[in-house]
């Protein structure tokens, strides 16, 4: 249907995916998997056992150098001098004025080199700014978008699923940690971070070597209940946890205060950074609108774009909506008037014109049981 | 292969027919399409509609379909079970997974519709 544009990028499993019969959607100038068998299905399978993803879309960027510290501590909002060799921090690029122009996982690899992640849409935007920022720095960027395949294996079995596979020692791996070593045997990084709120692993290799670590990976986890998933579960898994999406959301009109992310800008850290002083004005101020979660507690699913009422009259936007597969009733994420933000707060959506009673409650939607450490013997499910 | 005696419309609706009531729902091609259906909102009845009106909307986790009248007439009965479990619109869209009932106001429209053949062209050409 929409899998014929010569002008979409494909990954190096994309070939994997149509011999899987997954439906190929655009996503971000790329032609990647919405879903394979059902986003219903794959969604609990991350929830319950695990599922695997193809994430080659996003973009890599590595930054060496002396000064690749203090470089991207001037580039970003947040400060990677902080993070201890090994460890991983959210953060965002934000313009001038402070909206941000996307929002980014950075990796301390070594001393003097970082490995940023960015959203695939933003990925040639985040490149060309951090090359401009990194200018005078004795820093240089390697853009390796193209030359890594990315996959992810989230879910509570992905630990006891990768564990036989590679040399890292996972139980020491902690959440948004990430560690150099081998996967099935190649050389390979592997994180843990994710986007669905369960435990999880990010394995990033050579762009040629993605089929053999998703055949890996999809051989070892088969008698675990680890199938493939597409971006659909993904994005209602990311929702359920409560974590934006770049487009929705955030955007350069979106500052991170409004966003709720503010803990991720360090106004006071050592040395300018761009959209450093915006920031502290937003910071001084209440923002004049917060992304709030809403339970949508009549019939009906609020979606992107949708006007948030109170008293009839509109205070906010929806950014996010569907219907939630864990909770299963319908949710959304939304920004509304700061008076309006409150958890408890009864307000409405306008769903095809009608009001549909929502109420603020307080993100995220789901939260995983936590174990008391990563277990070696396979997880139970609840 | 036997005829099912459905007829069809391009939006992917079927129709079968029994006196002057007409059973509408979405295809298994449409219900694939759509992917899992999680709501489906659905007129009350004694409502009236006008051919190609908007009955109706189907929602899966990522979209969101109008439902299309391919015939006019007066609701006579929506399918409640579809309110508790919508999947039924993805497992059995011919059977459990109907969508409302029409009293025809004119009988001449169902033969304008698509049958079996017709329709399978249709779908294959997608």
């Amino acid at each position: 249907m929409t899998d014929s544009d010569d002008s979409l990028r494909e990954t190096a499993l994309t070939d994997t995916h149509r011999a899987l019969d997954a439906r190929l959607i655009e996503f971000g100038g790329w032609l990647m998997p919405v879903q394979y068998r059902g986003i219903l299905e794959e969604h609990r399978a991350v929830r319950e056992r695990a599922g695997l993803f193809d994430l080659s879309h996003m973009g890599e960027l590595f930054i060496d150098g002396p000064d690749a510290g203090d470089a991207l501590a001037a580039s970003l909002v947040s400060d990677p001098r902080t993070l201890a060799v090994g460890r991983a921090q959210y953060s965002m690029l934000c313009a001038d004025d402070g909206g941000i122009i996307d929002d980014l996982i950075v990796y301390r690899l070594a001393h003097d080199r970082f490995l940023v992640v960015a959203n695939a849409g933003n990925a040639t935007v985040v490149s060309d700014a951090l090359a401009d920022r990194l200018e005078g720095w004795d820093a240089v960027l390697d853009d390796r978008s193209m030359a890594t395949s990315l996959v992810a294996i989230q879910g509570p079995a992905a630990a006891g699923i990768l564990r036989p596979l590679t040399d890292i020692a996972l139980d020491e791996l902690r959440y948004y940690a990430i560690a150099e070593g081998t996967v099935a045997g190649m050389p390979a990084l592997v994180a843990r971070t994710g986007y669905t709120g369960e435990d999880g692993f990010e394995v990033f290799v050579d762009w040629a070597r993605g089929p053999e670590l998703w055949a890996a990976l999809a051989a070892a986890g088969s008698g675990q209940g680890l199938i493939p998933c597409g971006l659909g579960a993904r994005d209602t898994l990311r929702l359920e946890a409560g974590m934006p999406l770049y487009g929705n959301e955030l955007d350069r009109a979106t500052n991170p205060y409004e966003a709720g992310l503010g803990r991720v800008v360090k106004l006071d850290k050592a040395g300018t950074f761009v959209g450093r002083e915006a920031l502290a004005s937003a910071a001084a101020r209440d923002p004049d609108r917060r992304l709030v979660g809403l339970a949508i507690t009549g019939r009906g699913i609020a979606r992107h774009g949708y006007p948030v009422l109170a008293g009839g009259r509109p205070v906010g936007t929806v950014t996010s909506g569907t219907q939630s597969p864990t909770l299963g009733q319908p949710i959304a994420m939304a920004y509304v008037d700061r008076a309006h933000a409150e958890p408890g707060t009864i307000l409405a959506v306008e769903i095809r014109g009608q009001p549909v009673d929502a109420e603020v409650v307080s993100l995220p939607f789901y939260r995983r049981a936590r174990q008391v450490a990563p277990s070696s013997s396979p997880t139970t499910v609840a | 292969m036997a005829s099912t005696g459905r007829r069809y419309t391009k939006d992917h609706e079927w129709v079968q027919l029994d006196g002057d009531v007409a059973t509408i729902g979405i295809t298994d091609y449409a219900a694939d399409q759509l992917g899992d259906v999680v709501f489906v909102e659905l007129p009350a009845v004694g409502r009236t509609l006008a051919r190609h009106a908007t009955f109706g909307v189907v929602e899966s986790v990522k979209a969101v379909s109008d439902l299309y009248a391919p015939v006019a007439g007066e609701v006579v009965e929506a399918n409640e079970a579809l309110a508790g479990e919508p999947e039924l619109a993805n497992s059995d869209p011919y059977g459990s997974g109907w969508m409302i009932k029409i009293r025809m106001s004119d009988m001449a429209e169902f033969d304008g519709l698509m049958d079996d053949a017709a329709y399978q062209e249709l779908t294959k050409a997608d």
